[in-house]
């Protein structure tokens, strides 16, 4: 079992609390819009390659909420700073789904921060066909359960919720969700310029989804495929919006696959 | 003390199982919608007011919502506009304009200067923070809600009181051009009260201000205590509260007999009455609620939340789908739930003979400067709503004024908020007096 930490990073003007776990080159993670739901076993299988690190996103509890960031274009700002201050880049990254928004932004503003970006699931472009589900509009737990395809045959996915919340679940589910909405409220999950300011991106991008993912639709995978020409997409069958968990196997040897070309 | 008037304006054509089908008013579709019945209706309920001041009440209170049959209000400005020129002599009170929903402060203080200048100054203007169901239909970022709420209401003083034209450049809201040319009737702008049902931080934001705070049919006991809170705030601002400074609204119905009353009364709790306002969901739109009630909820997730019940709290907190529905089962217990809640004072149902000792008692408990009367909900006629409103004004509403005279009860016109100066070092003078509430086995 790798050992993780959570360290605090000073960075960017904040105080940035950061997981930190494995061994080798930095990879780079965002988490999603729910925040980070602790060590899983794809951070197991990826941190015997990569030092993983997992920024704990502003305003979700760990890290302080940073009022002047007020969209995913100032929290992709942020990240970018706090990437060059720390000599990363060019770094890998992942993102999951408004954390995919995230890097999106980043690489927009500047192609070469990034020597490969995966987006699973992502958020952050409107889609060409269908809706991102509105997750606010729901409870936590409904919003939960809306992000695999099959919540009781995934086994991982108890551990992010078991059917009850403590009442400290409760409130960082909470948090997450009131600094998701006071960034992404409208329009919702998404920036129309994002998608004239993807074109000529030529870092290597890779486009993950779940062909059972309820809450990001195909069509946000075409519009950053179209966006991002050179993308290439990798569809896991029968997986939500959560691949990572739902078939494990198969998401670390595509990601694998993709950070070694 | 000021006794008013107030209804929801419910849209009363609706099916009440739809209303149970959807597990609450908000979001039932209004293919519903009749729009000639609407249009009778929204006439209905301004000749309703009108008959208010016919009768003698000293006010008429008028809310908004939005999406939602529970309230037809849903420009409550527009209303306001037209009791504006159709009255003559009550105040028109807004409990209120939902600040953060509308998102537009100097089109705000336009229309309601027009309105006090219709009037010839007789607004009072209140504000709210909208509810949740309300932050999805307006698309208003709920976590920016409070901060809209007072950069909103800073913002629309300022537009009444200072010279223009001068330019604006806050965090929510820009105006290059603040120099309206509609100011109020009464200056130097309309007296504001502020309604709330549980939030701590609007009655510390009131005290802060000098502002009312009308209890809107919160139980007796947490109300005595809500303005308790109000008053030690008051005082660390250097005054002592009294009955300028709170109001009171509670469901109220009167009828010739008791069993009509009775009749009358279960309409307060159609299609399952406040606390189906909105479903959970609607209701805590992320980021609305401070982290302190986040946490108060997260802790304690049994009693009901602003229009939502304790019962389907508990399914949002734990792992529960609703049931499966049987609506004739579902209304029956909404009825048994009605005996409690009047045994609790928190609906008032009889004959002027046997409601005016229970507002009696509400007085001395909580000795607001303001009552208002709470008409009924649901699909109720013409005919019992007026004559609600006349049995209450005629036999209720006379002996009410006597008696608050009596106990002491000046209202907000009288003696102005904040004006009782508290010296530190000495106590408070209560606010409330809690001894009844023990005789009727509440806490």
């Amino acid at each position: 079992m790798t050992t993780w930490t959570q360290e605090t990073v000073r960075a960017a003007g904040a105080e940035l609390a950061m997981i930190k776990g494995g061994s080798g080159k930095p990879l780079l993670i965002f988490h999603d819009e729910l925040g980070y739901t602790g060590w899983m076993s794809w951070n197991e299988r990826l941190a015997d390659q990569r030092t993983l690190l997992i920024p704990l996103q502003p305003g979700f509890g760990k890290t302080p909420r940073i009022d002047w960031i007020s969209n995913y274009r100032d929290l992709g700002g942020f990240y970018a700073q706090v990437v060059r201050e720390m000599r990363l880049d060019p770094i890998d990254v992942i993102g999951f789904s408004a954390g995919g928004f995230i890097a999106a932004e980043m690489v927009a503003a500047d192609p070469r921060i990034f020597s490969h970006m995966i987006l699973v699931g992502p958020m952050g472009i409107k889609p060409a066909q269908g809706e991102i589900l509105d997750v606010f509009a729901m409870t936590i737990r409904h919003h939960l359960r809306s992000t695999v395809a099959d919540p009781e045959g995934t086994p991982e996915f108890a551990k992010i919720y078991g059917g009850q919340m403590t009442p400290e679940q409760f409130e960082a589910f909470e948090d997450a969700r009131s600094e998701t909405a006071r960034i992404g409220w409208e329009p919702y999950m998404y920036d129309p310029s994002l998608p004239y300011l993807l074109r000529g991106v030529k870092t290597p991008s890779l486009l993950i989804w779940g062909t059972r993912d309820g809450v990001v639709p195909r069509g946000c995978i075409q519009a950053y495929r179209q966006a991002l020409g050179a993308a290439q997409v990798a569809e896991i069958e029968g997986a939500g919006h959560r691949p990572e968990i739902e078939n494990e196997p198969e998401f670390e040897r595509i990601v694998k696959k993709f950070l070694a070309e | 003390m000021k006794i008013g008037y107030f209804t929801e304006r419910p849209y009363r054509w609706l099916p009440e199982e739809e209303i149970l089908k959807n597990h609450a008013f908000f979001a039932v579709s209004n293919r519903f919608y009749d729009r000639e019945k609407a249009a009778d209706d929204y006439n209905y309920y301004l000749d309703e007011n009108c008959y208010a001041e016919e009768l003698g009440f000293d006010l008429v209170a008028l809310n908004e919502h939005h999406g939602n049959p529970f309230c037809m209000g849903s420009v409550m400005n527009v209303e306001a506009a037209i009791l504006a020129k159709l009255t003559k002599r009550v105040k028109i009170v807004l409990i209120g304009n939902p600040l953060p929903v509308i998102k537009h402060p100097l089109r705000m203080a336009e229309e309601l200067a027009e309105i006090d200048l219709i009037s010839r100054g007789r607004l009072v203007t209140g504000w709210v923070r909208g509810a949740g169901s309300e932050q999805f239909f307006n698309n208003a970022n709920p976590a920016y809600n409070r901060e809209m709420f007072n950069e909103a209401h800073d913002f629309i003083v300022q537009a009444w009181t200072r010279p223009g034209p001068w330019r604006y450049e806050g965090k929510h809201f820009h105006y290059r051009h603040v120099n309206p040319w509609a100011l109020p009737y009464q200056k130097p702008h309309p007296p504001m009260w502020i309604p709330g049902v549980i939030s701590p931080e609007t009655v510390q934001w009131c005290a802060e201000h000098r502002y009312p705070y009308i209890g809107l049919g919160t139980m007796l006991g947490p109300t005595c205590d809500l303005w308790d809170y109000y008053a030690n705030e008051a005082a660390k601002h250097g005054y002592q509260a009294g009955p300028e400074n709170f109001g009171y609204l509670i469901p109220t119905v009167l009828a010739e007999t008791e069993e009509k009353a009775q009749e009358i009364v279960g309409n307060f709790v159609y299609g399952g009455g406040q606390n189906a306002f909105s479903a959970p969901e609607y209701t805590m739109p992320p980021g609305y609620n401070s982290k302190s009630a986040i946490r108060m909820l997260a802790k304690q997730p049994t009693g009901s939340w602003l229009g939502v019940s304790g019962e389907k709290m508990q399914q949002h907190m734990r792992d529960a789908e609703p049931e499966s529905v049987d609506y004739k089962e579902i209304h029956k217990k909404l009825l048994s739930g009605l005996d409690k809640v009047q045994r609790n004072y928190q609906v008032i149902a009889g004959t002027p003979k046997t409601v005016l000792p229970k507002i009696k008692t509400i007085l001395d408990i909580l000795r607001p400067g303001v009552f208002i009367m709470f008409s009924v909900q649901g699909p109720v006629s013409n005919e019992d709503r007026m004559t609600s409103m006349r049995l209450f004004a005629q036999e209720v509403m006379p002996a009410l004024h006597e008696y608050a005279k009596q106990i002491d009860l000046p209202d907000s016109f009288m003696r102005t908020p904040g004006s009782v100066v508290f010296f530190g070092g000495s106590s408070r003078t209560p606010v409330v007096d809690r001894s009844p509430l023990k005789e009727l086995g509440l806490r």
